[in-house]
């Protein structure tokens, strides 16, 4: 039987936790609010020898990874975390830590980009990654954080993947928010469920010689890049089993998405993070006067879990899906509205897609506006004329 | 049948350097040892001693799923009475509670709050502060308060969460701080 101590901890300290108890032996960071309290309480772990790591102090987050892609090519299991401009510094290097196949394992506390500063909360720092190739989660509460980042070491490892992971969760909404936790009583039941492997074949070794990250030409890079593609399909396998192993384990079961009364629902909400929570006790609101609302939270975002939520929607109306990052210059600019609509494309019988922003820059977002969005839905399908653009939901001085 | 959801939400009002997000954490730790579910959030802006500072606790015997601020609080505690009282009693709810430092009575007080719906307590913990901390950083002493006129939390379980939070001796003069004013909190 494995113990559990229950802990107050904001999502930043869980991820502290789970880095501590996947006995992690590398971890460079450069501290950027607000994620610098995750290596802050790691180098506290350090100092009072809880576990045992290298700590390398690097000038920037470009270093950060560029040290961590080094030492998973030697072997090492390896640990960064970073948010907003941090994420933009490195994003350079995110392709070479995917393209080299490096089990590289990194915490994102999300946070808006410049320009104007801004150090709250929305997603277009994770957003601007979609394309480097990362297995990518978005948590909504801090025990989910800790334990996908214990997953995230399995995923990103195991010889059918071999791709970093990033798991993110809101910058403040999260990592500054107190939530009970429970996290392992003895580190040892977190590493058997985890054990280093060795068994890559893209480990530097004297004595048996590969070169990572050479040029490749024309008449391979193709199929290189291709391996990628079938990496992402494995994963998605990977995850379920790594999910299954986690729940028997341990008895707490995650899935890539999960939903709230979506059996008789004819309207989906469907968001990520922190405020995923916020829209599931608003669908409880809703449906306490009687309104067929439900509820999908999205905890995978790369590789997108296509068949889960195909399955899902099937039976809706119409969703409503909530972005909290902008894709400037195109009518449907939330980046997940844009994968849901193509999940459906020339489909008989879809369920209507509806896009909404909200959030962006913090702006607060409330069990209320949630029942606002659902209303608003409700009468775009009543009067049969849905949205053919994104609608930007609490921006001042717009009628929507 | 699910358990019927009992949800208490407090919001602190402070300034920076009394400790109000501290409060919070103390408080929501002290429900987390009590097997509850509890949340515990600073209002996230800048941190500069001397300005207002919110935080915010939620408890409940259900889980907590949502991530908003609280709007409309059961309870407010106020750290420093000089702040505005239109902000302080924002969104309050009705028949709700507020905590105040302050040497008045509760009756001396709510002539100040002007509400006839809600319950005052008030509490000098400035006082309190001072002789068992030897500084006016009046947070532990606002939460001996608190669960004196709101028993969200035991006593017992505020005060091994207090000194899980400070280590040592700081944790043993915060726990007589919280005993002390729990004592002398005066109801109206």
């Amino acid at each position: 039987m494995v113990k559990w101590k229950r802990l107050p901890l904001n999502s930043n300290y869980a991820v502290a936790y789970a880095v501590k108890d996947a006995d992690v032996d590398v971890i460079a960071a450069y501290p950027i609010t607000p994620q610098t309290t995750i290596v802050e309480k790691i180098a506290e772990f350090l100092a009072n020898g809880e576990f045992d790591a290298e700590m390398i102090h690097v000038e920037s987050e470009h270093s950060a990874l560029s040290a961590l892609v080094g030492a998973s090519a030697a072997g090492a299991r390896v640990f960064t975390a970073t948010a907003s401009q941090g994420l933009e510094l490195m994003h350079e290097i995110l392709h070479i830590a995917s393209g080299s196949r490096l089990p590289i394992v990194m915490a994102i506390a999300t946070r808006a980009l410049s320009a104007p500063i801004s150090i709250w909360c929305d997603y277009s720092d994770l957003m601007n990654t979609r394309d480097a190739s990362w297995i990518t989660f978005i948590n909504s509460s801090a025990q989910e954080v800790y334990d996908t980042l214990i997953m995230a070491y399995k995923i990103a490892e195991d010889p059918r993947v071999l791709l970093p992971v990033m798991s993110a969760h809101d910058g403040y909404i999260m990592s500054h928010t107190v939530e009970p936790v429970d996290v392992a009583e003895d580190p040892e039941d977190i590493r058997r469920f985890i054990p280093k492997r060795r068994d890559r074949i893209n480990i530097l070794d004297p004595d048996r010689p590969v070169s990572i990250g050479t040029i490749v030409r024309p008449e391979w890079f193709y199929e290189v890049k291709y391996q990628q593609v079938v990496a992402m399909r494995e994963a998605r396998k990977v995850i379920k089993e790594a999910q299954e192993e986690f729940a028997s384990r341990f008895g707490r079961r995650h899935d890539v998405i999960e939903t709230h009364m979506m059996d008789d629902a004819e309207l989906a909400i469907l968001t990520y993070g922190g405020i995923y929570g916020t829209a599931r006790e608003a669908v409880d609101m809703m449906r306490a006067k009687g309104m067929k609302v439900g509820s999908v939270k999205l905890r995978l975002w790369r590789p997108f879990p296509a068949d889960e939520l195909r399955k899902a929607l099937s039976n809706v109306q119409a969703v409503a899906v909530v972005d909290r990052a902008i894709s400037y210059g195109t009518p449907i600019a939330g980046p997940v509205a844009l994968e849901v609509i193509s999940l459906f494309y020339d489909e008989k019988d879809a369920p209507k897609v509806i896009s909404f922003v909200a959030g962006i820059g913090q702006r607060t977002v409330t069990e209320y506006d949630f029942v606002g969005i659902a209303e608003k839905s409700l009468k775009y399908l009543s009067s049969g004329s849905i949205p053919k653009e994104t609608i930007y939901w609490g921006v001042r001085g717009v009628e929507v | 049948m699910a358990e019927r959801s009992q949800r208490i939400e407090i919001r602190w009002h402070g300034r920076g350097g009394q400790g109000a997000v501290t409060a919070a954490i103390v408080t929501a730790q002290a429900a987390i040892f009590e097997g509850k579910y509890a949340q515990a959030y600073p209002e996230f802006g800048a941190e500069r001693r001397g300005a207002p500072v919110n935080a915010y606790t939620r408890i409940s015997n259900t889980p907590i799923y949502t991530h908003a601020p609280i709007l409309y609080p059961d309870v407010v505690v106020v750290l420093d009475p000089s702040l505005p009282w239109d902000m302080v009693l924002r969104g309050l709810k009705e028949n709700g509670t507020v905590v105040v430092n302050s040497k008045r009575s509760p009756d001396e007080m709510r002539e100040i709050v002007k509400r006839s719906d809600v319950r005052i307590a008030t509490v000098d913990a400035t006082k309190v502060a001072l002789e068992k901390l030897g500084v006016p950083i009046v947070n532990t002493a606002m939460i001996g308060a608190l669960i004196r006129v709101v028993p969200v939390v035991s006593i017992d379980s505020v005060i091994r969460a207090v000194k899980e939070t400070f280590p040592g001796r700081l944790g043993e003069a915060n726990a007589e701080a919280i005993k002390a004013s729990y004592e002398v909190t005066r109801v109206g």
